[in-house]
């Protein structure tokens, strides 16, 4: 077995400002020994340890998407010191990734089903890498129907946006973009915030349907009592947990709640487990 | 099973013997001090053996407050710059003379942690795996030991290689695996202790079990929720007088969180991994500012639940304490595990 707390080393491929206001940066990585890219095949919804050597590790979900090959892409928000060292690198520099960790959204009982995704801000990331997963020709026929509902405060905040577009264009998916407020006097989507815009466009929770939800804990407090209205039971509302941590493998007690460690036992758990859970994140 | 004798003439020389094949531990008196800890034994060293408890538990041994897992340079004229390298390591056979049972026992709980089916400490697991442990029976416990209770006890052989039992003039030597014995011999230690001798230890192991005065119970924890016993009303007055120094943690051999930090010099670095605490508001407090375990009320509840309910309900195993008592003493306000226990037991 592996030491797991050994990064693989990766040269940074590209960087690309995500948001208006340049708080949020995608990196793209390759992996210089061309083997670790096997040893790091991922699913929609796992994380990675982004290694800067002395400064630090930073758990941040995997943005790319399992099918898409060659590199891994991250979006990173500028927060502390290894987030604000990250994004003063530059193309060409080294560095670490560890991964991939914890659990992902659950693929194999989602398939048949219809998906709803509910994102908001910068929790976006595993959700993109999802939905290019789903919409990728060798996976959409395995999905009913994919409803997003994804917001941001203005425009300019949008992660994503020439993808968003794109996707607008498709009748295979049913996006509803919303922002909290804009200025621009062409912006043709929802004004709203996610919780309402959620009620009034997305389709009916049923057997057949999962919600994955990812976004502000204020967005998920007042999203939850629209998908129970919906009829969306607690064991069809998937999220994913933001706990700090280190290891990220189950080790260093850290990102514990419960006897579960959100980096090894998530950070994908159902409302339904997380209602037998101390709320401790 | 086999029972060696060991004069106590032939204890240093065996000791000194058994060098030339092993890197010996045991406990040692920290000079100026009142009290032994477990160390590296020096040229010449030899185990306290009438040390009681140490202060600090020997999970050291694999376990080290600090210890470097990688070093890297950051100096952009090196080939290497910004790549992390594992430094060689020492994983030759280690002897850890004078554990004591239950500090033994602690090691098998650590292990559930550290050697997982998905991932593994190489750190921890290369260093537990060279250890051998010759522990040495309590013949008389401490007022502090409940280890009875704990699925432990002062003569528990579960964790150990060898089970020494002062006799006064001599040990009897009761080998329980094959690492024991190449040990024993490694020492020259041989002569068999023929007919009486287990008869012996186990009078003394029946006395020494009588004595202890204090137990524990957590048949009702196994029973109760998670969410019912998080809940419940007596957290406020478990965590009154906490100080949240930390105290406990450090000095618990069964206790195993740890932090990650990068330290560098220069151009030069390392990555270590340290011990950690749950008692301290940086162990869980995010970027943000949000901190899940806010007061001391959290953290402490957090201490107690994971030794006594969340890795009993993890692992399907007992509780996350073996009973040595350690916690007791050194706790500065005096909290309890036994009272806390029998709260939640209630
Ligand atoms: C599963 C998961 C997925 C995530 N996905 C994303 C994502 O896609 N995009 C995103 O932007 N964010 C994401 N985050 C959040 C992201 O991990 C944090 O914003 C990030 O860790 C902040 O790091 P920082 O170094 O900038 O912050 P800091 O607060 O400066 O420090 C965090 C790190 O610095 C060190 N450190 C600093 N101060 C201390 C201290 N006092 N004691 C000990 N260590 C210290 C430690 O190494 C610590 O882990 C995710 C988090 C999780 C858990
Ligand atoms: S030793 Fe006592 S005061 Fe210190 S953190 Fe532990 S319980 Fe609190
Ligand atoms: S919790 Fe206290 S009594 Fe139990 S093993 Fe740890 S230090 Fe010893
Ligand atoms: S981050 Fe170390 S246990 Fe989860």
């Amino acid at each position: 077995m592996q030491n797991p707390y050994l990064p693989y080393p990766v040269r940074i491929d590209d960087i690309e400002i995500a948001t208006e206001d340049k708080s949020l940066k995608t990196f793209k990585f390759v992996f210089l020994n061309k083997e670790d890219e096997e040893k790091f095949s991922y699913k929609a919804g796992q994380f990675g340890e982004l290694s800067v050597p002395g400064k630090g590790e930073i758990p941040i979900g995997i943005a790319s998407s399992p099918v898409e090959k060659g590199f891994v892409m991250f979006t990173v928000n500028k927060a502390g010191v290894v987030t604000t060292h990250l994004h003063n690198m530059k193309v060409g520099d080294v560095m670490g990734i560890r991964g991939p960790l914890g659990n992902w959204y659950p693929w194999e009982q989602l398939e048949g089903k219809n998906i709803l995704i509910v994102g908001g801000g910068f929790a976006f990331t595993t959700l993109r890498s999802s939905i290019v997963y789903m919409l990728d020709p060798a996976n959409r026929s395995k999905f009913g129907t994919i409803d997003v509902v994804y917001g941001a405060r203005n425009p300019g905040m949008l992660l994503y946006k020439n993808e968003l577009i794109e996707w607008e264009k498709r009748d295979d998916i049913n996006m509803h973009i919303t922002v909290d407020g804009t200025t621009d006097p062409d912006w043709k989507y929802n004004v709203g915030f996610v919780p309402p815009v959620t009620e009034a466009k997305a389709p009916k929770g049923d057997e057949n349907t999962y919600a994955i939800v990812c976004g502000p804990p204020i967005m998920i407090k007042f999203t939850q009592p629209v998908l129970e209205k919906l009829g969306y039971t607690h064991d069809k509302i998937i999220m994913s947990l933001e706990n700090r941590m280190k290891c990220g493998f189950g080790m260093c007690g850290r990102c514990g709640i419960g006897k579960e460690l959100v980096c090894k036992d998530g950070p994908v758990f159902t409302l339904d487990q997380l209602n037998r859970t101390p709320r401790e994140y | 099973m086999k029972v060696i004798k060991i004069d106590k003439k032939h204890w240093a020389g065996g000791i000194e013997k058994s060098r030339s094949a092993y890197r010996l531990f045991g406990p040692v008196m920290v000079e100026n001090k009142d009290f032994s800890d477990f160390e590296e034994l020096n040229a010449g060293e030899m185990p306290d053996m009438t040390a009681t408890d140490t202060r600090t538990s020997p999970k050291s041994i694999c376990f080290p407050p600090e210890e470097v897992m990688m070093e890297y340079s950051t100096d952009e004229t090196r080939d290497d710059c910004n790549l992390m390298r594992v430094p060689v390591k020492d994983y030759s056979p280690r002897a850890v003379i004078g554990i004591r049972p239950y500090d033994a026992a602690a090691y098998l709980i650590v292990k559930k942690n550290f050697d997982t089916p998905e991932y593994r400490d190489p750190y921890w697991c290369d260093a537990y795996a060279a250890c051998t442990f010759i522990g040495l029976a309590v013949n008389e416990p401490s007022r502090l030991d409940f280890s009875t209770s704990t699925n432990s006890g002062p003569f528990d052989e579960s964790g150990l290689d060898v089970l020494l039992v002062d006799m006064g003039g001599h040990y009897f030597a009761k080998v329980i695996t094959e690492k024991g014995a190449a040990y024993l011999k490694a020492a020259g230690w041989e002569e068999a202790a023929g007919d009486g001798a287990e008869q012996q230890i186990e009078e003394l192991k029946v006395k020494a079990e009588r004595m202890i005065q204090t137990t524990i119970s957590f048949d009702r924890i196994k029973e109760k929720s998670i969410m019912e016993l998080h809940g419940a009303d007596f957290w406020d007055d478990a965590a009154f007088a906490c100080i949240n120094c930390g105290t406990c943690t450090y000095v618990c051999p069964t206790c195993w969180c740890f932090d990650i930090q990068d330290e560098t010099k220069g151009k030069s670095g390392v990555r270590i991994k340290a011990w950690d605490s749950c008692m301290y508001p940086l162990f869980t407090i995010h970027t943000t500012g949000h901190n899940p375990r806010e007061t001391k009320v959290h953290r402490v509840r957090q201490r107690f639940m994971h030794k006594l309910k969340y890795y009993m309900d993890k692992y399907e195993d007992g509780i996350m304490c073996v009973g040595c008592g350690r916690c007791v003493r050194s706790c500065p306000v005096n909290i309890d595990i036994r009272r806390v226990c029998q709260s939640m037991n209630g």
